[in-house]
């Protein structure tokens, strides 16, 4: 049995993130549900863009491919459609799918393209030193936010839900095991597989917004968040302040291989090429 | 043979060629003059095992290509001025890393949106200069029908050949012109073709940039079992992220050199009547085409005038040109746009002879007529 260790390249730590940071919970869910699948390394290719979580690639053993910053998910749309074999894993930051590649990410969704992505949200523009993202509260401080943030954030789940992926869920670095579920269930199934991951970021947001260490992040992150199934029974006013975590999107929709491998039998009269 | 004998549009003679050549995936986003070649390879593509996706934009699609070329495919994209200058993030990325990959740019009137869709030749800075930090650009840039179907393979196998994007240029005329071609067979086509360097079977450990054994390292493909890392970051022959100054160093000077390397054997040029010249017009595209005319007519009155087409723009073929400067007392050369081939040909002239601009830039073909004009009044003085 494999295990996360495994799908390490162990020769490229340290990694470059601070410690505390929260995008190191998600590398390790990650891993441990490559163990638990037993994926081979040699079809699986990980894409990221660039920020803090893109680093992400360059110490997993699999196929990596460090892109330009919000591209990840075009880069990776040519990958899929030219090898469809190749389970194709997109990691970005929240800056990164959000602000320069929101249009790649609508778009990626709305094709239900054959592709997971983890977003790592730690509402902040971290590896450039604490600027605001469309992730970031209204009202936080940012260093471009010296007065607070004046923009609403997305509330990224239903984004990429109204854009019609697959699979939408979101966890948090305070629940190390609900990453690991959802990311197994999106590497199991077919289409977009959508899975928002909130980290932390204790040395740009936390330290900027009076949030405490690590620890009292983590904390935090547990204490504001609640399961999507334990919301539904509860009034609106229980639920104020509240980030909804869970499986909100669970589809089998015809994905665009789907229809591409479709158009192919129907325009080739099923000879294949 | 009598099927192969076709009347055919440039940019349908590219998408044919491309598809002839291997191109198995094309990602695009529509901007005239450029589209048809997004719409024939949308009808191929798929009926010959390969992939066609019209994506959100120009930054996606060459994204997209990048991938795909580095999952093992054969990989192209069209677009024009505004789309290229989207683009140039990403093609940067692509000759940094070493993908091999052809980005067609159909020029048209520009700045910013210009006049759609009138022909222009503004972006020839842009195919060497457009993307950040230093890359070494190629590009090519036919003048007839059957040139674009020619130039476009050898951008493809000169793409492949040297693991980096090649710049295939061309103009709104000859896009859109219809001209005689004979296609050749597949087989004959099959013939010219060169593919990327692979790594050697069975290798314990494969280094996707080692240049120890050539300044062009071998390319495997995703999912062949070599897992290895690709990055924009500076990286050595593993892949993976260096800021030593050595391998800094000696990255970015290995780029060069293997374009530089190989520059006679990518350098395409074609000569009419230079042998007793003592004028000369040197000049590209559609405007090689008027060239030639004003040759004819030129010669008609007793002018010796020739004229010398650049199929290659960059490497810019120096050593050519300059060998033209040093026969002729005068070089006239047109070009629709303010001005930019023009320097390089001042370069290389090295006041060795008068170099003399013509500029039309307002949306019309430049024609024989103009440079005609232009030759006799610098005959006259
Ligand atoms: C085209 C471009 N614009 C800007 C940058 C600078 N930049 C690098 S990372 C980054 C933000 C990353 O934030 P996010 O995606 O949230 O990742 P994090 O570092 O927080 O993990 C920016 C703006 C860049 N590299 N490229
Ligand atoms: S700056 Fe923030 S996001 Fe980046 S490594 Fe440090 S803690 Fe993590
Ligand atoms: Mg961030």
């Amino acid at each position: 049995m494999a295990e996360a260790w495994d799908f390490l390249r162990t020769d490229k730590m340290p990694h470059i993130w601070c410690p505390g940071c929260g995008h190191g919970v998600m590398m390790n869910a990650l891993l441990r549900t490559m163990a638990k699948l037993d994926v081979n390394k040699d079809d699986i290719c990980v894409v990221s863009g660039i920020g803090c979580a893109s680093r992400l690639p360059g110490y997993l053993d699999f196929n990596t491919l460090h892109t330009t910053h919000g591209r990840a998910l075009a880069f990776a749309t040519g990958i899929k459609l030219a090898n469809p074999r190749l389970k194709v894993i997109v990691v970005s930051g929240d800056g990164d799918a959000t602000a320069i590649g929101g249009n790649h990410l609508i778009h990626a969704a709305r094709r239900n393209m054959d592709i997971t992505l983890i977003c790592m949200n730690n509402n902040i523009y971290g590896m450039t030193n604490g600027q605001y993202s469309p992730m970031t509260p209204t009202s936080m401080l940012a260093t471009t936010a010296p007065y607070g943030n004046l923009e609403r954030n997305f509330d990224l789940c239903k984004l990429v839900e109204g854009c019609g992926a697959n699979y939408v869920a979101r966890a948090t670095a305070a629940h190390p095991r609900n990453i690991s579920q959802y990311i197994e269930y999106a590497l199991t199934h077919k289409g977009f597989q959508f899975v928002e991951v909130m980290t932390q970021c204790p040395t740009y947001y936390g330290r900027r917004n009076k949030l405490g260490g690590p620890v009292e992040m983590i904390n935090s992150l547990k204490q504001n968040t609640i399961l999507n199934t334990a919301a539904a029974k509860l009034p609106p006013e229980k639920l104020e302040g509240k980030i909804q975590i869970g499986e909100f999107v669970k589809k089998e929709e015809l994905t665009y291989l789907d229809r591409f491998d479709a158009m192919v039998d129907r325009i080739t009269g099923g000879v294949k090429p | 043979m009598a099927d192969r004998l076709r009347l055919m549009q440039g940019n349908e003679a590219c998408a044919l060629a491309a598809a002839m050549a291997g191109v198995r995936f094309f990602a695009g986003y529509p901007i005239t003059p450029s589209t048809e070649i997004a719409e024939q390879m949308s009808e191929m593509l798929p009926k010959l095992g390969g992939k066609f996706i019209q994506m959100e934009d120009e930054i996606a699609s060459m994204a997209a290509i990048v991938g795909a070329s580095l999952a093992g495919m054969k990989s192209m994209t069209a677009t024009s001025g505004p789309g290229f200058s989207l683009k140039q993030e990403n093609i940067g990325f692509a000759t940094f890393t070493e993908v091999p990959c052809v980005v067609v740019n159909v020029q048209r009137t520009g700045p910013s949106t210009g006049l759609p869709t009138n022909t222009a030749q503004g972006d020839m800075m842009q195919a060497k200069y457009g993307s950040h930090g230093d890359i070494p650009a190629i590009a090519l840039y036919p003048s007839t029908v059957p040139e674009i179907f020619d130039m476009t393979i050898k951008a493809i196998n000169i793409s492949e050949m040297l693991r980096q994007p090649v710049i295939l240029l061309m103009d709104e005329i000859i896009a859109h012109m219809r001209e005689k071609i004979l296609v050749p067979t597949q087989e004959e086509v099959d013939k010219m073709l060169v593919s990327r360097p692979k790594p050697a079977k069975g290798i314990d450990k494969y280094l996707p940039y080692d240049a120890s054994m050539s300044d062009v390292p071998p390319l495997a493909a995703y999912g062949e079992g070599y897992r290895f890392h690709v990055t924009g970051l500076y990286h050595d022959a593993t892949g993976f992220p260096t800021s030593k100054p050595a391998e800094v160093d000696a990255k970015i000077r290995r780029i060069h050199r293997k374009v530089n390397n190989v520059v006679d054997d990518i350098t395409f040029l074609r000569y009419d009547q230079m042998d007793d010249a003592e004028y000369a017009i040197v000049s590209c595209g559609s405007t090689a085409r008027s060239a030639r005319r004003a040759v004819v007519l030129a010669r008609e009155k007793g002018i010796k005038v020739g004229s010398l087409q650049l199929k290659t723009i960059w490497p810019f073929p120096e050593a050519k040109v300059s060998e033209v400067c040093s026969k002729v007392k005068k070089v006239i050369v047109p070009e629709m746009n303010m001005g930019q081939m023009v320097h390089e040909v001042e370069r290389v002239a090295k006041g060795r002879c008068k170099v003399v601009p013509y500029n039309r830039v307002d949306g019309e073909p430049l024609t024989p007529e103009e440079i005609l004009e232009t030759l006799a009044k610098e005959v006259a003085w």
